[in-house]
């Protein structure tokens, strides 16, 4: 970068929204996120996964929801309902497919609404088309991914493919570890997407069950507070009305000519959605402090993960550690922007890199192959899919086994 | 830090995102110059001398001060009236971002889209975009700097254009002023400029008033 990204004390340009400091129709109060987040003292609350997108939409000034039930997102898609029943959100319906749920998230967006929806596996492939359509109209709608299986026969289990299938659609793409994760990434990722060098969607991923279905104690802000509404006229397009639909630069020419301008004009679109990507490093870097977080990476052997896949290598970490076994952690919190030069410095020390995985894929391994000098230093694995645990122990195996360390017998194996 | 400079083209078929080679935009206060993150008062100096030694210095408008759809839009479209008439600077808007390939009047209208047929028609060699939405700015800014050796200036009221070859960001009609200022005083301190002598073209509701 041109420029060393710095913490400041404000980690955000503070919002100048006109409601700032007013309140709203249930009595709380629009806050800059700096205060929420920095500045304003949070308490305990133990809970789950799905009740915390609950309470995080309840603070987050979202105008509409769109809901869909698929598991393991259904609770919370719910949860939201009651929101809107309570008077928290002006709109919110069930779509006729997740399909439908992600045009109408558009239709609002574009109507210049803050947009929240979740979503889980088979319903994030069927709702496929409509993510890159969101990042190329520039709609910062959020959409919570509770990740599950998306195979045939149908699982309804743990399962972190469905991420794989996200990556190249242009939307900003953030992991969370925990309940808490999860909580401050829903927050933090509207500020960030709707900033108006960025302005694009975001998908907020959590490893479903794992995340939603178990309690956890989660510090959070009081609910008197909620983030400053969004506003459209900061959008880097013009906002939609009877003058300008959007259907209107649809129909133009420049879609439909076989021509170099016409080509040049959708690659430069391209390019710049994916600059908007690379402009959220600087907000991210800022709100989530940094877009990865480490711990002893002096060591030979590191394991970088995403998601539970994290809290997992902790534990296998402490257990390598009673063997006289020393081994570092990187834990990646997006996705995208992915943080390469982070990881390459992370990782520059390290003689073996082992990434752990919920999917069988081993997407995330890939994407450190491809950017890591050396990337034999890579072993893509342990790898479980398909619902199953991946116990701490299995990731202790794994290291063992590669170091030539022998490996005590288990019981289950005899 | 990154090694790579935003500078005027031609650079290539499809030219690289500033921001994809580790351009960073300014902070409150700063600009960027070619790349480099300066105070925004340097950026006033730069910009002034860059438009007066320009041999077609253009302006081009866009929709968010075409149009007097606020007081503020107003203002900042007579600051811009004031700035190019300091200069002196063609004015060509950019009045939608609806594609006009072929049938532009690359004359008297610049899109988004096709920004370089109104540079290669007019031989700009400085431009500078303001009221332009941030996406079709970049759009452009890209097109320009890929096909064209103009030299882009972005006056934005958001966050900065890092495709342009300098931007400001959080323009005010206050900063616009600032630019005009920094002209005067450089065209007191003895620099001229190079502008080839052009007359102002008026547009009506029904076109092009010769």
């Amino acid at each position: 970068m041109n420029k060393t990204v710095d913490r400041p004390k404000d980690r955000i340009i503070r919002s100048q929204h006109v409601k700032l400091g007013t309140k709203n129709k249930m009595g709380q109060t629009y806050t800059d996120i700096n205060t929420m987040f920095f500045e304003v003292e949070r308490e305990p609350s133990f809970m789950t996964g799905s009740e915390v997108i609950r309470q995080a939409v309840k603070v987050a000034s979202v105008g509409t929801s769109v809901a869909y039930p698929i598991t393991p997102q259904s609770e919370a898609a719910a949860l939201i309902g009651e929101l809107y029943a309570e008077g928290y959100l002006e709109e919110y319906f069930r779509g006729e497919s997740e399909f439908a749920v992600m045009g109408q998230c558009a239709g609002a967006a574009f109507g210049g609404h803050r947009v929240f929806t979740t979503t889980a596996g088979p319903g994030t492939l069927r709702a496929m088309e409509n993510f890159p359509m969101w990042a190329g109209s520039r709609l910062p709608i959020q959409v919570c991914v509770t990740m599950r299986g998306v195979n045939s026969p149908l699982s309804i289990q743990p399962d972190t493919l469905e991420a794989h299938y996200l990556l190249e659609t242009g939307m900003l793409m953030w992991h969370a570890e925990t309940a808490q994760d999860l909580y401050d990434f829903i927050l933090k990722g509207f500020i960030v997407a709707e900033q108006p060098d960025v302005h694009i969607p975001i998908a907020t991923m959590c490893d479903g069950f794992f995340v939603t279905h178990t309690k956890d104690t989660v510090m959070l802000p009081p609910d008197d507070l909620c983030l400053p509404p969004y506003d459209p006229y900061k959008s880097p397009v013009p906002c939609m009305d009877m003058e300008c639909p959007p259907v209107r630069m649809m129909r133009d020419p420049f879609v439909m000519k076989s021509n170099y301008i016409s080509y040049s004009t959708h690659a430069s679109w391209q390019q710049e959605i994916r600059a908007a990507i690379e402009r959220s490093r600087k907000h991210t870097i800022h709100l989530l402090d940094g877009l990865i977080d480490v711990h002893n990476i002096d060591r030979e052997i590191i394991m970088v993960a995403s998601g539970t896949a994290v809290s997992q290598s902790r534990e296998a970490i402490r257990l390598l550690e009673e063997e006289g076994i020393k081994v570092g952690l990187v834990k990646i919190k997006t996705i995208r922007p992915f943080p390469h030069e982070e990881i390459k410095e992370a990782t520059k020390r390290a003689k073996h890199i082992f990434v752990p995985e919920f999917n069988l894929a081993g997407w995330l391994a890939r994407e450190i192959k491809a950017i890591v000098p050396n990337n034999e230093r890579v072993i893509a694995g342990p790898h479980v899919a398909g619902g199953m645990t991946m116990p701490s122990e299995v990731i202790v195996e794994e290291i063992k086994k590669y170091l030539g360390i022998e490996v005590a017998s288990s019981d289950r194996r005899n | 830090m990154s090694q790579y400079q935003v500078k005027a083209g031609p650079e290539a078929f499809l030219p690289p995102s500033a921001a994809s080679m580790g351009i960073v935009l300014p902070d409150p206060g700063e600009c960027h110059i070619e790349g480099r993150i300066a105070p925004e008062e340097e950026g006033y100096e730069f910009a002034a001398r860059k438009f007066l030694g320009a041999k077609v210095p253009t302006i081009f408008p866009g929709p968010l001060v075409l149009w007097k759809w606020n007081e503020n839009a107003a203002k900042k479209a007579t600051a811009i009236r004031a700035l190019a008439n300091a200069l002196p600077a063609r004015l060509i808007p950019m009045a939608d971002y609806r594609p006009k390939y072929p049938k532009i009047d690359a004359e008297v209208e610049i899109n988004p889209n096709h920004p370089n047929l109104t540079i290669w028609h007019n031989k700009i060699d400085v431009c500078m975009f303001v009221g332009v939405h941030c996406h079709q700015a970049n759009l452009a800014l890209k097109i320009i700097r890929g096909g064209t050796n103009c030299f882009t200036i972005a006056m934005c009221a958001q966050a900065g254009h890092e495709d342009a070859c300098m931007s400001f960001r959080d323009a005010t009609p206050e900063k616009i002023m600032k630019l005009m200022d920094a002209v005067n005083k450089a065209k007191e301190q003895g620099v001229k400029s190079q502008a080839i002598p052009f007359k102002q073209f008026i547009m009506s509701r029904t076109g092009l008033v010769s």
